[in-house]
């Protein structure tokens, strides 16, 4: 096995997920399939390859420093699950 | 001809002429959908109100005289491209009711001619997928086989415009999915060189990767569409600052002078069906016949471009995917009593399988002791593969390609195993990993029917020469001109 049920669960962690115990024995086979035919890459020789992030050779894109209008508080909040005098409602952080 | 089978050019003459009105166009489209759309499952919204008001407003501008060559033509837009006040739902459930509050500079632009948008076509969730399988909302059916998957992960886009029930669409190609499914439905798709065309309010899946298209009926709607489109916009720092041609003056040329080339390894390809195979060596002799050199060329890291991409487009994934998170916009969980349980619960009840499946193994590649490995690996053959396209643009104007392997495959064929699945992009995502143009254009059909797809790719910015390709290709075949038969749908055997 590629990667284990531990090791699914322990990334699934890291990304916020829950993954349902149901399906973990099943995601954690396909995910080890996909993994191994990734190692395939191995057999390519990148010695002294530069690696590639992005494909056009755009460097930093700059403009002005203008103002510009940007959006009221009741758009940003209007998709909001929970929200409460212009602010979003998250579960409470710190225990007190 | 009846009015939802027109072209965007035809509309457009019609329109001009004032022989119709974009309300009898539109209304013509929104019948047809209401007829239709139980068979194909093409939409996730269709807000008619909303478009007969646009039509309206077209006709009124019409009227005065002021008409571009989109104005009061009905459209559908893949359901991740936002539109202020419509529904955008990236066909997940963790986005079923979001209502975006602003355009994508796309819909701008096509509001600006006053274009009408008939509603958001169903695609595979967050764009990760090949069949439309992985929609979180609905299926959507080929309309050439109500049994088969009509591609992915435009597939609503592509099964629309095959259906008539839209006049054109825009899609978006992460790693073939305006080109596999318009091969699939018998459409015209193009992905746009990586930069042409404004990502600004498209929901992001691989940035690096991602671009918006046109699927269109034909090769001069796509070149009408790409018009409006393309350009650049200081709104995405991606986006190219170079002049965009009027690509329907690329539509006229002849053949003569330009080389086609034609890779030893995709012929090679395992899992090719005979019937793609045939279809697109009949298309690249028609192509010499009308005048057009022939070499061979070689892409040697082809065979390694499905394992560089199913690395690099996760693991952008997994970080774009973060900002799902029950907060700002989107499903939340609100049962959970703690921040992280609300995290891990929302994002596992809003996101399907195969988007947690991509983003575990993203973020798994980027994690500490696998980066170099996994990440590290696959973005230098990501480099090889770049090498591997401009030595061949060395030698040729274009290459010409199958789309995919095969026609469109049955629904529920490959739904469970992913690696088959994925399999099925060979030939469309290295133009993804290049950021180099692409065009599937029809050029045949299966023993069983079904379309089958050319695909022409070029180098950067070099969209014309796809287009004049396409075009003279399409000029001197009829497959365009085919329809799916709609009128007595077969039973539904899925």
């Amino acid at each position: 096995m590629k990667i284990t049920k531990e090791e699914v669960l322990h990334v699934a962690n890291l990304a916020r997920l829950d993954v349902d115990k149901v399906l973990i024995d099943k995601f954690a086979a396909q995910i080890g399939t996909i993994l191994e035919y990734v190692d395939t890459l191995n057999r390519v020789d990148t010695k002294e390859v530069t690696p590639t992030s992005h494909a056009i050779f755009l460097t930093n894109a700059f403009r002005d420093d203008d103002e510009r209008q940007s959006f009221d508080s009741d758009s940003v909040l209007s998709n909001a699950p929970e929200k409460e005098d212009g602010n979003f409602i998250v579960p409470k952080v710190i225990n007190s | 001809m009846k009015l939802y089978e027109l072209t965007i050019k035809k509309a457009h003459l019609l329109l001009k002429k004032k022989e119709i009105s974009s309300q009898e166009l539109t209304r013509a489209v929104l019948d047809r959908i209401d007829a239709v759309e139980e068979h194909v499952g093409a939409y996730i919204t269709v807000d008619s109100e909303m478009a007969l008001a646009q039509a309206k407003i077209a006709d009124k501008e019409i009227s005065r005289g002021n008409i571009s060559p989109l104005t009061g033509i009905p459209l559908a837009l893949k359901d991740l491209i936002c539109t202020k006040g419509l529904r955008t739902t990236c066909a997940s459930r963790i986005l079923e009711n979001f209502v975006p509050p602003y355009d994508a500079t796309v819909v701008k632009k096509l509001k600006k001619q006053a274009a009408v948008i008939v509603g958001k076509s169903n695609m595979d969730e967050f764009a990760m997928g090949s069949s439309n399988e992985h929609s979180g909302i609905k299926l959507t059916h080929n309309p050439w086989d109500q049994t088969r998957i009509p591609g992915g992960s435009s597939g609503g886009s592509a099964a629309a415009t095959a259906a008539d029930m839209c006049i054109g669409s825009l899609g978006s190609d992460t790693g073939g999915s305006i080109r596999q499914p318009a091969s699939h439905c018998g459409v015209v798709g193009m992905k746009p060189t990586y930069g042409r065309v404004s990502r600004f309010g498209l929901v992001a899946f691989a940035s690096s990767l991602d671009q918006i298209g046109p699927l269109t009926k034909d090769v001069t709607d796509c070149a009408i569409l790409m018009n409006v489109i393309s350009g650049y916009d200081s709104s995405d720092s991606t986006s190219v600052p170079e002049d965009v041609p009027d690509y329907t003056l690329s539509l006229n040329d002849g053949l003569k002078g330009m080389v086609v080339g034609i890779p030893n390894e995709y012929s090679a390809a395992e899992g090719l069906d005979r019937d793609v195979s045939d279809a697109v060596k009949k298309a690249v002799k028609k192509i010499q016949e009308m005048g057009a050199g022939c070499v061979e060329v070689s892409l040697p890291h082809t065979e390694h471009a499905v394992a560089a991409y199913y690395v690099i487009a996760p693991s952008e994934a997994s970080s774009n995917l973060a900002r799902y998170d029950g907060v700002k916009y989107g499903y939340r969980d609100k049962n959970k009593k703690s921040l992280m349980e609300m995290y891990k619960s929302t994002r596992s009840r809003g996101f399907g399988p195969e988007v947690q499946r991509r983003i575990i193994i993203g973020t798994y590649s980027l994690s500490a002791g696998y980066y170099d490995a996994y990440y590290g690996k696959a973005s230098q053959v990501r480099t090889l593969i770049i090498e591997d396209f401009k030595k061949a643009f060395k030698s040729c104007d274009v290459i010409l390609s199958p789309v995919a392997p095969t026609p469109a495959f049955k629904i529920g064929e490959k739904v469970d195993d992913p690696l088959t699945m994925y399999l099925s992009d060979i030939f469309t995502l290295s133009a993804n990993l290049a950021g180099i143009p692409g065009i599937s254009v029809p050029c045949g059909f299966s023993s069983k029917g079904l379309p089958i797809g050319l695909q022409i790719m070029a180098k950067h910015f070099e969209e014309e020469k796809l287009f004049k390709v396409a075009y003279n290709f399409e000029q001197a075949t009829d497959f365009h001109k085919k329809k799916p038969n709609l009128d007595k749908p077969e039973p539904n055997k899925v």
